[in-house]
């Protein structure tokens, strides 16, 4: 690749233009063709819905592809006309929450079996994984049972309530995530935590100084996982959560889009870019993270 | 409920002898009859710092509080098994807690807590409801259908007495249950619910029409909303004493008459006094039978042992429904995940040249659809196939009902996961082709191996290698990808033959529409399918996972 130095001058070869074309199509050039293509298969959907939600008159049959006028009339109509706010922030409650207690939860389970032997261990490690294959959401119906039942006594953890989804979902938290931040303790050197604990540190010591800073891209990308599934589940929340408040904003724009289709589409297009910005933000600032955390994602033989 | 740092275990205690061994105490065996010497300042050794233990006794303290949070009301409602329920939990709590030789158990106690009370309870349940005919009419025991039966046979008689009514919910005013304010010739007020007449103090009645306008607690529906209730006003009744009960005439008045069928229990059976006809118990079916075989609506829940899953495995229109969803659930799911592995892995090695202009920008824009959030984007691509309105039908000038015949359904259904799953794909192979040294393919051409005999032999078996737990994973993820055909399709286009079945519905689809989306809620059925949902994927599971590892071995 670099020319030699030297007395002697480097021989030249001559190029045509054409031949040099030529080559830079078969080296380089049938990629960006290739990339081109690739790009406009994903960008279409993404530029129908910004156009759509810029859209002046606000309908799905007057939306066009490309721009064809900007009004933020589709915004004001969502903010005034539904309680997108809730919604919203229902939301975000559901997807922070989640992504903050599943990390925990599942670091601290992480720490025991990658640190710790004890009785039960192996099992409990194959137990993860046998669950694995039972979703939570194949158990809707006894779930659903269950908090009928559970709701009349404990409305705070009743229907169209946060507090009862969000248990829900944090018996979801010890899952395949576990497995993945296992991996992750055991690649941190035992030397590091053996020679805290000779300083006198206890093991909750080790977990929160030393293990925690350590291990924190798993942890991000574990964060990351759960929040996106967090914000785009629907089975169970549509279970749960009926009251037109207590939704999240998933929920809300099936609803919105469910009755009136046309009329609301400039609407669902504002709400579908909204419920994309976290997603996108968390993507931005975690993106050093991803291929890495989503190789090590596999399970491991 | 989650651990501090102020665990003793692990450091000596003050005064006692010295015993930091980390090796023995982290691994949380007790070490009862172990004795050391005592290491050199071992006395100076960490106790936990002072604001860890005041965590550790805050959090135990909120927890308790959180304990008899949960005791009261199941006291109150005399559940004691409930109750024994909790105080087991609470005193597991405190024991990992307190004790110093459950170190382990310290960390997994949160976590596994939450996994016991709401995955493993719940798939016990299922399990459990899937040997039962559990359903809408068939939801309590024999005492509710009883009552339930007795009350909404109550006819008008001469005696009637009239109420005033209001109908009012206490929950949502569109599916939230129904309760009958009541005020009766004499002003009193009372609330019916199916469970019996209570009387309900400080409410605002309206003198003129001595209807109920305020009651605290009750969310009173507007004639509109009762209007679009009406069906479920029909065949509500408020039960009262035996062989009476309330129902509505109208919007605004109510009787309360006396029953027409009425239980005999000598006999175990139901009598209707107007047609004369008897319907006997039948304990195995859960229903009162008469001699014709007629069924009473009201039946309760008796265990039906493998009957569910004969059905959906034997009689022929329900096997057929079930077979065909399971063959084309299982196209799906295998088409999906060869689909974004192709595209995904096309992308990967079209990116992966040394140097090349603007990679960072086509990175970006094409992984751009999985950043988006999937659930918004699956209804867009619905709106984008609508016939009349869609994006696609309007550029393409068709008039195609995308979601109408089954095979462009399908289709659309797939390209849909396509456009969001293969972004995926592409990280994971860019991170698996980075990992392939570059030499092993430049050996290979140079031993005169062209391109696609170098990728064909040695790339992509090193690939595979990286790639395949991840392709079970996906596999598993779209067999079971509730969004993918819900928000898109809801399973339809329906079968005209069968109303239950569409012909993209998956398993989990057509289970959710079993117990959530018909008429009739079979719980019973939509358990059966949930457990056979189960097996399927544990089959399928292990022999990939099985697989993968031969795959390992190889390498």
């Amino acid at each position: 690749m670099t020319a030699s130095i030297g007395p002697t001058a480097p021989t030249r070869y001559r190029r045509t233009a054409a031949a040099g074309f030529a080559l830079w199509v078969t080296r380089l050039g049938w990629r960006h063709a290739v990339m081109w293509l690739v790009a406009v298969f994903a960008l279409f959907p993404v530029l129908f819905v910004v156009s759509a939600a810029l859209n002046p008159v606000g309908t799905l049959s007057s939306a066009e592809l490309w721009p064809t006028g900007a009004s933020l009339g589709n915004a004001r109509d969502l903010f005034q006309n539904t309680p997108f706010t809730t919604w919203y922030a229902n939301s975000l409650f559901f997807a922070l929450t989640n992504a903050a207690v599943t990390v925990l939860l599942s670091a601290l389970a992480a720490y025991a079996f990658s640190r710790m032997r004890f009785k039960g261990r192996r099992v409990g490690l194959i137990g993860l994984l046998v669950i694995q294959m039972f979703p939570q959401f194949l158990a809707i119906v006894a779930i659903y049972l269950m908090f009928s039942t559970l709701g009349e006594y404990y409305p705070a953890i009743g229907f169209d309530t946060r507090w009862g989804l969000l248990l829900v979902y944090l018996g979801g938290a010890l899952s395949i995530n576990t497995w993945l931040m296992k991996g992750f303790f055991d690649t941190v050197p035992k030397e590091l935590d053996e020679s805290a604990q000779m300083d006198g540190a206890t093991h909750a010591q080790v977990f929160f100084r030393i293990m925690l800073p350590l291990v924190t891209p798993v942890l991000a990308i574990v964060a990351l996982l759960v929040f996106i599934a967090t914000i785009n589940e629907f089975l169970m929340a549509s279970v749960f959560l009926r009251d037109t408040d207590s939704k999240t904003l998933g929920l809300g724009l099936y609803q919105l889009v469910a009755s009136q289709r046309n009329a609301n589409f400039g609407m669902f297009a504002v709400g579908a870019i909204m419920l994309s910005l976290p997603t996108l933000a968390v993507f931005w600032f975690l993106q050093r993270f991803i291929t890495e955390g989503l190789t090590s994602g596999a399970v491991k033989g | 409920m989650t651990v501090s740092g102020s665990d003793k275990e692990g450091a000596p205690e003050q005064g006692a002898p010295a015993r930091p061994s980390p090796s023995t105490t982290l691994d949380g065996r007790p070490r009862r009859g172990v004795s050391r010497p005592p290491l050199p300042g071992g006395r100076w050794a960490g106790d936990g710092s002072l604001a860890g233990r005041v965590v550790k006794i805050g959090l135990l303290g909120l927890f308790t509080a959180l304990g008899v949070w949960a005791v009261l009301p199941l006291y109150l409602g005399g559940n004691w098994l409930g109750i024994g329920l909790v105080l087991a939990v609470l005193g597991l709590v405190y024991y990992v807690y307190l004790s110093k030789r459950t170190v382990p158990a310290k960390y997994l106690v949160p976590g596994v807590l939450f996994l016991m009370a709401f995955q493993i309870l719940p798939v016990l349940y299922t399990m459990s409801t899937s040997v039962t005919n559990m359903s809408d009419g068939h939801r309590g025991d024999k005492e509710q259908a009883i009552n339930s039966i007795e009350s909404m046979s109550v006819t008008r008689t001469a005696d009637s007495e009239e109420y005033a009514l209001t109908v009012a919910t206490t929950g949502d005013p569109e599916t939230g249950s129904l309760v009958f304010l009541l005020t009766d010739p004499e002003g009193a007020t009372y609330a019916g619910t199916t469970d019996g007449l209570e009387d309900l103090g400080g409410a605002t009645v309206d003198p003129a029409s001595g209807k109920v306008t305020e009651a605290f607690g009750y969310t009173i529906l507007t004639p509109a909303q009762v209007n679009t209730r009406s069906d479920e006003l029909e065949e509500f009744a408020v039960p009262t004493d035996s062989g009476a009960g309330i129902r509505s005439s109208g919007l605004s008045t109510a009787f309360e008459g006396s029953a027409v069928r009425v239980y005999d229990a000598e006999c175990d059976c139901v009598t209707d006094t107007e047609t004369g006809r008897v319907y006997t118990a039948d304990d195995e079916l859960g229903a009162f039978v008469d001699e014709e075989g007629d069924r009473l609506p009201q039946g309760w829940q008796v265990n039906v042992g493998l009957d569910n899953f004969a059905r959906f495995l034997l009689n022929p229109s329900f096997a057929a429904s079930f077979f065909g969803i399971l063959v084309w659930n299982i196209v799906f799911a295998v088409s999906v995940t060869f689909l974004v592995f192709v595209v995904g892995l096309a992308v990967a090695l079209t990116l992966h040249v040394p140097r090349m202009r603007g990679k960072v920008l086509y990175r970006i824009l094409v992984v751009l659809p999985y950043a988006m959030s999937s659930l918004a984007m699956y209804l867009l691509w619905r709106d984008m196939f609508n016939t009349d309105f869609g994006l696609f039908n309007r550029m393409l000038g068709l008039d195609v009902d995308w979601f109408g015949t089954p095979w462009s359904a399908r289709a659309a259904v797939i390209l849909t996961n396509v456009w969001l799953g293969y972004p995926y794909m592409f990280l994971v192979a860019t991170g698996a082709l980075q990992a392939i040294p570059r030499e092993l393919q430049q050996a290979a051409r140079i031993d005169g191996a062209n391109a696609w005999q170098s990728f064909r032999h040695v790339t992509l078996p090193l690939l595979m290698v990286a790639m395949t737990p991840i392709l079970v994973a996906v596999f598993a993820f779209n067999f079971n990808n509730f969004n993918a055909v819900w928000l898109l399709t809801r399973g339809g286009p329906l079968f005209a033959d069968n109303s239950t079945a569409g012909a993209t519905d998956l398993l989990i689809t057509y289970t959710y529409r079993l117990a959530f989306n018909e008429a009739t809620a079979q719980y019973g059925y939509a358990a059966a399918l949930s457990v056979m949902i189960f097996v399927i994927v544990s089959v399928i599971s292990v022999v990939s996972l099985w697989r993968s590892r031969a795959l390992k071995e190889v390498n």
